[in-house]
């Protein structure tokens, strides 16, 4: 019963959230400063993860190709693949939970146990549309970091491939061209874009209906990141199985 | 003035406001005491509107809270101010950005009108050089004063404090209950504070609603609080030592 009665809050305060708007004039204020935080603010570590982990997919590739007459620009084409259907879409959401997830919940959390969401409900604001929308808004642009991820991580590999000596150039090239399907971009930005509502949905629940003190909002956190990921994980099987097998 | 008439609020199956009928009159400071947990912080967000309640009716003015529809409570809200227990500060923002926030969401003043109307209010709540400070720049009483004037800078009908002494020093507290007792007289606003401090009811308690276990259990002036037979106001009124020997100078003095 639990479960299903946080299910319907969830989904009344998404309602909300579209409901009653704030004026623009405060709202485009908002929505910059979650731009600035929650997308500006997470282009660095996605950079350092996305061109790292790109790199290991390479040389992981390269280590397993042992029959000589495999091509060496299977490592491109590998490297491509990975990092275009799971490694930037899913990987890189999962580790936004936890940057960008806790952020939200603990700076909502914190508002909720400092009255500070009371205060506004007093001057009869919606809170809903106040705290979340902008954050909703911010995280349309989510697409833009996965693209830098999802070139970082060809890149990574790219440089791990040539100076580690697995690869010459031309075939980690030749490798990132063949067979390339163009819907397997757009598989990986649609489900970037139920990914982006999720990350900013979950982590804003968790947080804008806290109850208790300081240390709930640590444990809100925590909460609010296994969610977040268990939903991202869900979501991406669901995508996959309804866009990729037929 | 905000009548209260049969409120009843249950959570659960577990009673917390159980048929309270009171009047909070217009221009005086009205001080709701109790013990932790009789009910004073849900009563006073009943009142709000920020908890629904079970049955009852709040009127505020001639007009019930109940019956009002969306735009009628939308536009009562912009006559309440609300002082929080913690100030409940944005913290991001300064001082002056605190004050003029209920401004920016609902006036469509100019900024400079927005800015003006902050700085007369920053001069009243005695905060002149504070503007451009965060709240984690200033002290606790400074707070309580930043968030007194964000409750009033839009010359609100209806002002509600909870707790507006808690942590604070005995000197800061007595400046805060003044400075609100001021505001009241001059703006001509209905005040209800939420109080344990007996100071601020020796103050300012000219109506004083003695809550116990969710039920109104007395109501009266500061000035017969001190004189009432009720038994149980009077143990929670004179539970320290400094107060059990104010009533016996007290009782001395009116023997005599």
């Amino acid at each position: 019963m639990r479960v299903l009665h946080n299910i319907g809050t969830y989904f009344i305060m998404i309602s909300k959230v579209f409901g009653r708007f704030t004026r623009w004039s405060v709202m485009k204020g908002l929505i910059i400063k979650e731009i600035d935080s929650l997308i500006i603010g997470s282009i660095g570590i996605v950079s350092f993860i996305s061109f790292f982990v790109g790199g290991v997919v390479a040389i992981q590739t390269a280590l397993n190709l042992s029959n000589p007459l495999l091509p060496k620009n299977l490592i491109g084409f590998a490297t491509r693949q990975s990092v275009i259907l799971e490694f930037a879409p899913t990987f890189i959401s999962v580790i936004m939970a936890g940057k960008v997830g806790s952020f939200i919940t603990s700076s909502l959390g914190t508002m909720r146990v400092t009255e500070q969401i009371d205060a506004l409900k007093v001057m009869g604001i919606n809170t809903y549309n106040y705290l979340i929308f902008p954050k909703i808004v911010a995280l349309l642009l989510y697409p833009f970091i996965i693209t830098i991820s999802m070139f970082l991580g060809i890149f990574g590999g790219y440089i791990a491939s040539i100076y580690g000596g697995f690869c010459s150039s031309a075939d980690f090239i030749e490798g990132i061209q063949i067979d390339f399907i163009p819907f397997h971009v757009s598989y990986a930005f649609f489900k970037t874009a139920f990914f982006a509502f999720i990350l900013a949905t979950i982590p804003s629940y968790h947080g804008y209906f806290l109850k208790g003190g300081a240390l709930e909002v640590g444990k809100a956190s925590t909460t609010s990141f296994v969610w977040t990921s268990v939903l991202i994980i869900v979501t991406n099987y669901i995508i996959t199985q309804l866009l990729l097998t037929s | 003035m905000i009548t209260v008439k049969n409120l009843y609020k249950s959570f659960d199956e577990s009673v917390v406001l159980n048929n309270i009928s009171t009047r909070f009159e217009n221009g005086k400071t009205n001080l709701i005491i109790g013990q932790s947990g009789s009910g004073k912080t849900i009563f006073m967000k009943c009142i709000l509107g920020l908890y629904g309640i079970n049955s009852g009716e709040i009127f505020f003015g001639d007009k019930s809270f109940q019956k009002m529809n969306i735009k009628e409570r939308s536009i009562l809200r912009q006559e309440i101010g609300m002082v929080f227990q913690g100030s409940a500060l944005f913290d991001s923002m300064t001082v002056e950005e605190n004050i003029m926030f209920p401004m920016r969401m609902l006036t469509k003043k100019s900024f400079k009108e927005m800015q003006d109307r902050a700085n007369e209010v920053i001069a009243r709540v005695d905060l002149i050089n504070s503007n451009k400070k965060l709240p984690s720049e200033i002290s606790g009483g400074m707070q309580k004063r930043v968030a007194i004037g964000r409750a009033i800078v839009m010359n609100p009908k209806y002002l509600f404090c909870d707790e507006p002494n808690s942590g604070l020093d005995p000197k800061t507290s007595n400046i805060i209950d003044n400075l609100i007792q001021e505001i009241t007289k001059e703006y001509k606003i209905t005040t209800i504070i939420n109080t344990h401090d007996m100071n601020s009811v020796m103050e300012i308690g000219e109506n004083v609603l003695f809550m116990e276990n969710g039920n109104k259990g007395w109501e009266g002036s500061n000035k017969e609080v001190f004189s009432t037979e009720n038994q149980t106001v009077s143990n929670f009124i004179y539970s320290s030592n400094l107060f059990k020997k104010v009533r016996k100078v007290y009782q001395e003095e009116k023997k005599n």
